[in-house]
């Protein structure tokens, strides 16, 4: 036990004294929530749109200012021709433009066919799309509000609830996205980067020589990493508590177990990387590779994993950091117990036995 | 255990696969003997050192290192043995002391153990007030006989030294010698792999590995009377120009 304390304490030297790379270590989570937290976010803001107003009356200005007043959009211009429209596209100045044609009152007091059209810039459909319902429901606000006084036959009233994020924030889906994303690689990457180090540096062959067991060096080597995540676990979400205002609604306990078990796992696939890697820079490209992509892809944070196509559904499902990321939003955003994750929690669990045994079996037997 | 033998090996052989990496060995290493085992690269030498230290098993043979099996007491092996690689495989990140108090920590020598030997191994070394040292500032002489000092630090009864003076120059070389010379007389064992014919001669006995078997083992001197040469230098030449394996 004390041989173990001291190789622990050594490799907590090593950490601590290759201050850049602590520090990186340290910083990475951080910046990462924050960097996704308020400048890569993907919620439509103040988009800026232009109006083609061919009838100004009471109705259009009443829409156009509803429009406008809206956190969604921000008016930046009025056009009076389609060439006009055409032209403020292409200098990007717009994203979506609306076109009222001449007489739209009359049409819709009279006519009962008014139209509206929307001109969306669809290079990004997923926003255009969003843009469009967007100013689609304030527009249908609006004709709700013409109709109050009036007694329709038949109405068909939506009332949509948005359930665990009332507010469409981005960070309730990439606070558990970045923290599958930051253990993978703090945990993967630098276990397998300090194990292949002391290959190259011969280092290794010593110990190995010596009466210490190569569990126990294994274990060893990966503990300080379980503790520099712990700390990244921690500050990832404080931030996301604190900062970006993304409540733990469920048990932190539950969380925290969770996320040392994913740990577990990543730390397994690093000695994996490392049994194979000859030099650092192999492994640090395998786990960049092998690691950071997938956990990207397939993890269901960036891109939902049910509209994939069915042979990269399948590939998503050996990706630890997939099962990981359903747990922690079920656990921090929903608020779900246990008793919903643990056929998630037992994939993981599998994986995570399935990966140090075959990594600790192959230490043993390569060296 | 046999009175004087510390290491005994008798038809010690490993495969892999169909290749014969060594192909039964037999040989036998007294207590303080400065033991050299030359071979060209790839001859098998460092697989034969891999198989004594409990790295690797045997694929057939017999063999005991310091009174203990092979097969069945490596964890009694690696207590009692010491093993210095060609890369000196010292921490640059860490201090002197931090590096002593390490390696010895592994092999179990208690806080007090390690202050003492500290205290007398910088003295020895001549660099006292470096415990504090970066050793990756040291210069590589000085890296060499550290990494020497720290692998018997546990008095091992046998030391193992795989090619231990590669890249040094003349004088450290002649230096880092006296120290072994210093171990032996404290009854430890040297097992030695070297590229340097020189060193071979410095050596009480050695063998010479060809493909894999062991063609020749006396006395330096000896060995060069046998040949009917005046260097280690030309017996070497002789057997390994036989050999019909390349290195890898």
């Amino acid at each position: 036990m004390k041989q173990f304390l001291i190789f622990i304490k050594k490799e907590w030297l090593h950490i601590w004294r290759d201050r850049r790379t602590l520090f990186i270590l340290i910083w990475m989570p951080i910046v990462q929530i924050l960097l996704y937290g308020f400048a890569l976010t993907n919620e439509v803001k103040n988009s800026k749109i232009a109006i083609f107003d061919q009838s100004k009356d009471e109705a259009t200005r009443a829409i156009s200012n509803r429009i406008a007043a809206s956190r969604y959009f921000s008016l930046v211009k009025n056009v009076h021709t389609y060439q006009d429209i055409d032209s403020t596209f292409k200098q990007g100045k717009i994203r979506m433009a609306i076109v009222f044609p001449a007489g739209f009152r009359n049409d819709l007091l009279h006519g009962n066919h008014a139209q509206i059209q929307l001109i969306a810039d669809a290079s990004d459909p997923n926003t255009a799309n969003t843009l469009a319902n967007y100013a689609s429901a304030i527009i249908n606000d609006y004709q709700q509000e013409l109709n109050q006084h009036q007694d329709l036959p038949y109405t068909i009233q939506v009332q949509v609830r948005m359930l665990y994020n009332p507010e469409l924030k981005g960070a309730y889906n990439f606070v558990p996205g970045v923290m599958a994303l930051v253990l993978m690689l703090v945990c993967a990457m630098m276990t397998s980067i300090s194990i292949v180090k002391e290959k190259e540096i011969g280092t290794m062959e010593v110990i190995l020589v010596s009466p210490l067991k190569p569990f126990r060096i294994i274990i060893a080597k990966t503990i300080p990493y379980l503790l520099v995540s712990l700390l990244n676990i921690a500050s990832i979400l404080l931030l996301s508590v604190y900062a970006l205002g993304v409540p733990i609604v469920g048990s932190l306990t539950l969380l925290l177990a969770e996320s040392i078990l994913f740990t577990i796992t990543s730390l397994s696939v690093g000695i994996l990387i490392s049994n194979t890697a000859k030099t650092q820079q192999t492994a640090m490209f395998t786990s960049m590779m092998s690691l950071f992509l997938p956990t990207l892809l397939f993890s269901g944070f960036l891109f939902p994993v049910e509209n994939m196509p069915v042979p990269l559904q399948v590939i998503s499902n050996i990706v630890p950091a997939r099962w990981y990321f359903i747990i922690v939003k079920a656990v921090m955003i929903k608020g779900l117990g246990f008793a919903s994750i643990w056929k998630e929690t037992t994939i993981l669990l599998g994986m995570t036995v399935a990966l140090l045994g075959v990594s600790i079996y192959q230490f043993k037997t390569r060296l | 255990m046999e009175n004087n033998k510390v290491i005994t090996a008798k038809d010690l052989t490993k495969k892999f696969g169909d290749f014969v990496a060594v192909d039964h060995i037999s040989f036998e290493v007294e207590k303080g003997e400065i033991f050299g085992f030359l071979g060209a690269n790839g001859a098998g030498k460092t697989t034969a050192m891999r198989m004594l230290c409990g790295l690797s098993l045997p694929t057939s043979g017999v063999a005991t290192v310091a009174g203990f099996d092979i097969y069945k007491q490596t964890e009694m092996i690696k207590k009692r043995i010491g093993y210095m690689s060609q890369k000196f495989s010292l921490y640059e990140d860490l201090t002197v002391f931090e590096n002593i108090r390490f390696y010895g920590g592994i092999y179990g020598l208690q806080d007090e153990q390690i202050r003492q030997k500290t205290a007398s191994l910088m003295k020895q070394l001549h660099l006292e007030g470096e415990e504090k040292t970066m050793v990756r500032s040291l210069p590589l002489g000085w890296k060499q006989k550290l990494a020497f000092s720290i692998a018997i630090v546990h008095d091992p009864a046998i030391v193992f030294l795989d090619e231990p003076t590669g890249g040094v120059d003349p004088v450290a070389r002649r230096e880092f010698w006296s120290m072994i010379y210093d171990a032996s007389e404290r009854g430890i064992t040297i097992f030695v792999t070297t590229h340097y014919m020189d060193e071979a001669e410095y050596c009480d006995r050695v063998s010479i590995m060809v493909d894999g078997r062991i063609d020749a083992l006396d006395s330096p001197g000896n060995l060069m009377k046998n040949y009917g040469v005046n260097s280690m230098d030309e017996v070497f030449l002789q057997l390994a120009r036989k050999a019909v394996r390349t290195a890898e």
